[in-house]
């Protein structure tokens, strides 16, 4: 199967601590990756360095055979890479549903669009969909801040989704979710990416979150992936691994 | 905007229409006055929505009126709507070319890098006296309108009305605009650039765009303001008058596009009386206007609107 995204040899210090050293990951279309890892082994830089939020000091990245080292954000995002982030990132003083409706015209390459609505038909009913398969209809006229912390998550999810990209990283999409409301999030998602082909990484401290939904899983210590395999296997393998965390 | 709003505002709007046949010349002259600040006080308003307080809008404010002058003095044009056209359009092309640069800056250094633009444009224009006139400014002949010489009597009138249909078109265009993809990604701006960025935009463009925008609504509310004084002088492009638009802005309020609007008339009534009946201390009258706003109001006069229906209910 075609590799999606390949990185070699990624090394970022930040002073003393070196939070990548010399990543080498490789990820097929269409898998499901779960990084786990203890607090500070490096798994949000990681994620960082690939969206291009970091500049690696070496190493390169390749999405789709490209090479997109050094890349600004918004052109990686514009390449079908779509990120969630460890804490909500959304506009707090626009509605749920305005959140979404922006994140549509991106997807369309209409945001700098000067002159016809953003709330649109074509594109409110579609938002709309995806708002209520997050559980969010009901909210779609509130404005964010308003929002508890687990639908703020969900609601980053869901943006990030609307781009409809390529290739998805979750950093730690169920922290912060109610416990009930974990695995209904990720069927969600799931039932969503894997139809579409959608490649998924996702950071994640719930193991069993991990070992339902990954079906390959990189441990991640000190900036290195020190195992990477079946989840079953590499989580019983390496129990010396510490995986407590937020 | 809701039907309610798009009624009141057009009704508002012909009512203003016909006060122009109906009261004195010296209220019209005002009210054209106000609409004009008004304009440049939107300008404001739209970049507010972006979290970035300029205190340099009068750049484009003196742009627009001086265009206006310089077109009269070297090429002899004296139609109304071509002055303003060409005055809206040179003040979009500075802001085209200041904006490479500003637009990457934000808070204190945006609010300095504006008032230090406007600060040199008003120095050359104090400098450069055999083309600007220098302090004493230059004077601008009564314009034609639609191609017709007007009676003085009758210009004073004519005028105001171009002026506040300027101000209707400048006011839909706006409301739309703020309605556009492009109109919310400004306020996402102010939220949170690094989510816009991760939708793939830029948010060095959105910026950019705005200012742009802004700075065409100033440079009408300028060559407006010229038209209606029929003189232009550097004060125009001084950092106090700047400063007023913020001031109108913050008592109008930004939440609609006809907020600033509000806040420029009472603002234009406001001086003038404080003016009127306390010649030595009106300052000190407006400062104390602020700190109330401030404490009672801090999104501005706009708030007032709740009052009504609130009224209506108990
Ligand atoms: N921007 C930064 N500036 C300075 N240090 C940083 C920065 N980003 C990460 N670090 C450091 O790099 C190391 C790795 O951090 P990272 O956030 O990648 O860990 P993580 O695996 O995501 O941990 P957690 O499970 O707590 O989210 C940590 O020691 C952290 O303090
Ligand atoms: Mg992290």
């Amino acid at each position: 199967m075609t590799v999606v995204l390949e990185t070699k040899s990624l090394v970022r210090r930040f002073g003393q601590v070196v939070a990548a050293d010399g990543l080498s990951v490789q990820v097929r279309e269409g898998e499901q990756v779960g990084i786990v890892g203890p607090n500070g082994a490096g798994k949000t830089t990681f994620l960082n360095l690939v969206t291009g939020y970091i500049r690696p000091e070496r190493g390169t990245i390749q999405f789709m055979g490209r090479d997109i080292t050094g890349l600004h954000p918004r052109a990686i995002a514009r390449l079908g890479i779509a990120r969630t982030f460890q804490i909500p990132q959304l506009y707090p003083n626009l509605t749920v549903l305005e959140n979404m409706l922006l994140a549509w015209a991106a997807r369309e390459g209409r945001i700098m669009d000067p002159w016809w609505p953003l709330r649109r038909t074509a594109w409110v009913e579609p938002a709309m969909d995806l708002l209520a398969r997050f559980g969010l209809a009901e909210d779609a006229d509130w404005p964010t801040y308003t929002l508890p912390e687990g639908k703020r998550k969900l609601l980053d999810v869901a943006l990030a989704l609307a781009l409809g990209p390529r290739l998805l990283l979750m950093d730690e999409p169920t922290s912060g979710v109610s416990v009930r409301e974990k695995f209904p999030l990720m069927d969600t998602l799931m039932e969503t990416l894997i139809p579409a082909g959608v490649t998924v990484l996702f950071v994640e401290h719930d193991m069993d979150v991990v070992l339902r939904y990954a079906r390959r899983v990189l441990v991640f210590q000190g900036g290195r992936v020190v195992a990477d395999g079946d989840p079953q296997a590499v989580l019983t393998e390496v129990p010396a691994v510490p995986m407590t965390g937020s | 905007m809701k039907p309610r709003w798009f009624w009141f505002s057009g009704l508002a709007f012909v009512g203003l229409g016909v006060m122009g046949f109906v009261l004195p010349r010296w209220t019209v002259f005002l009210l054209s006055l106000a609409l004009a600040r008004g304009l440049a006080a939107l300008s404001v308003a739209l970049l507010m929505r972006a979290g970035l307080v300029s205190f340099g809008q009068s750049l484009f404010f003196a742009t627009g009126a001086y265009v206006a002058a310089f077109t009269v003095r070297l090429f002899g044009i004296r139609e109304a709507t071509v002055l303003l056209v060409g005055a809206v359009v040179v003040s979009m092309a500075l802001a085209a070319l200041a904006g490479l640069w500003i637009a990457r800056y934000r808070e204190i250094f945006f609010a300095m890098l504006s008032l230090a633009f406007t600060m040199i444009l008003y120095g050359w224009l104090l400098k450069a006296y055999w083309i600007t006139g220098g302090t004493d400014g230059l004077r601008i002949p009564p314009p034609t309108v639609l191609g017709v010489t007007w009676s003085v009597d009758a210009l004073r009138t004519v005028l105001y009305e171009v002026t506040l249909a300027c101000t209707a078109v400048a006011l839909v265009l706006i409301h739309l605009f703020l309605e556009s993809p492009l109109g919310y990604a400004v306020r996402a701006v102010r939220d949170n650039e690094v989510r816009l960025e991760y939708l793939g935009s830029s948010v060095w463009q959105v910026i950019y765009w705005t200012y742009i925008l802004a700075a065409g609504l100033a440079g009408l509310g300028g060559v407006l303001t010229a038209l209606n004084v029929g003189h232009v002088d550097p004060q125009l492009a001084y950092w106090t008058t700047a400063g007023e638009f913020v001031f109108i802005t913050l008592l109008g309020g930004t939440e609609s596009v006809l907020a600033p609007l509000i806040g420029a008339v009472v603002f234009e009534f406001l001086r003038t009386y404080a003016l009127k009946y306390a010649p030595y201390t009106w300052q000190m009258a407006l400062g104390g206007m602020m700190l109330l706003l401030i404490f009672f109001m801090p999104r501005g006069l706009w708030t007032l609107r709740h009052l009504r229906f609130r009224k209506a209910l108990s």
